[in-house]
């Protein structure tokens, strides 16, 4: 284990490398997800509102 | 009209679009992930140290997928671009446009782990050299599709704006692809080939193969979970927008 983590002493590179790649890709995957809460949280407010005019509170 | 030609009209349709890419993210994302596990297992553990580079050529099984994709995802997005300024289907303009930032992603991961290929092979981590300069000229394109696409207020106006952009800047897919024929550049030249053999042995082109096809499956599990949010904000006000946000969880 030790062997394969040290890459031959290419370890400062090659271990960044692959760190970069799934980090960097991560990154797009939680983009999208937070935008998605965002815009559904959005929308929902939207409709909540909408609905709130349309039928006025008609408690005493 | 033909069973295929239906359907594929129907894709253009948001509601019915939004639906197959919610059906097909996830098993786009299981294959991705199970070729990536395959493609990492093969290219760290199996293949065998290089003669010369030693274990630092491993850096090719995520610098090669990703310099590919970035050329691929920008030909996917011209093609969306240019069919969304001549005929106008919004589908096309939302591909094209989540397209942008993955592309973009993959521009970026070529250049830092080809960055961090150089230090030890040829000494630097960067040089002016033509292959690098057009990959960087690149990034900056996408960065410029997708700063476009966000300056105007009306979005449909943005995508056509960020759209024709996309078209002028295909001009550079060539020039990165030849990059290494056309300038004597420090960069190697191309060693995978679609016709005749490759001059890259058996036990390294597989893990190479395989992980180029899992950073594909990943370009389409993330383009349809873009798509599908881009959808819902496009969308609002409609229908079907009112049920989904009506009745879905907040996660896929």
């Amino acid at each position: 284990m030790g062997r394969f983590l040290a890459m031959g002493g290419y370890a400062a590179y090659v271990w960044p490398a692959y760190a970069v790649f799934f980090l960097v890709l991560g990154a797009d995957v939680l983009a999208t997800a937070l935008r998605r809460r965002r815009v559904l949280r959005e929308l929902a407010g939207r409709m909540a509102r909408q609905a709130a005019r349309r039928q006025p509170d008609v408690s005493p | 009209m033909n069973a295929f030609k239906l359907w594929y009209h129907k894709l253009g349709s948001p509601p019915y679009f939004y639906l197959f890419a919610g059906y097909i993210r996830p098993w786009l994302w299981g294959i991705a992930l199970l070729l990536a596990a395959v493609g990492l297992y093969g290219g760290l553990v199996l293949a065998p140290p290089d003669y010369q580079q030693g274990d630092a050529f491993r850096i090719i099984f995520v610098h090669v997928p990703a310099a590919w994709m970035s050329l691929f995802i920008y030909g996917v997005m011209a093609v969306s671009a240019f069919i969304a300024v001549i005929w106008r289907p919004k589908m096309a303009e939302v591909l094209a446009m989540e397209s942008a930032p993955i592309g973009a992603a993959f521009t970026l991961i070529a250049l830092i782990t080809g960055s961090l290929w150089g230090k030890p092979t040829w000494g630097t981590y960067w040089t002016w050299d033509a292959r690098l300069t057009s990959e960087l000229v690149l990034l900056f394109i996408y960065l410029g599709v997708i700063g476009l696409y966000h300056a105007f207020e009306d979005p449909r106006q943005g995508a056509r704006a960020a759209s024709f952009l996309a078209m002028v800047g295909a001009v550079n897919l060539p020039i990165v692809h030849y990059s290494v024929v056309w300038w004597n550049t420090l960069h190697q030249g191309t060693t995978v080939r679609y016709f005749g053999p490759s001059s890259i042995a058996p036990s390294m082109l597989w893990p190479l193969l395989v992980m180029t096809i899992a950073a594909k499956f990943y370009y389409g599990a993330s383009l349809m979970g873009r798509s599908r949010v881009a959808l819902l904000s496009l969308e609002r006000g409609k229908d079907w927008v009112r049920a989904e946000v009506a009745g879905a969880p907040a996660g896929g």
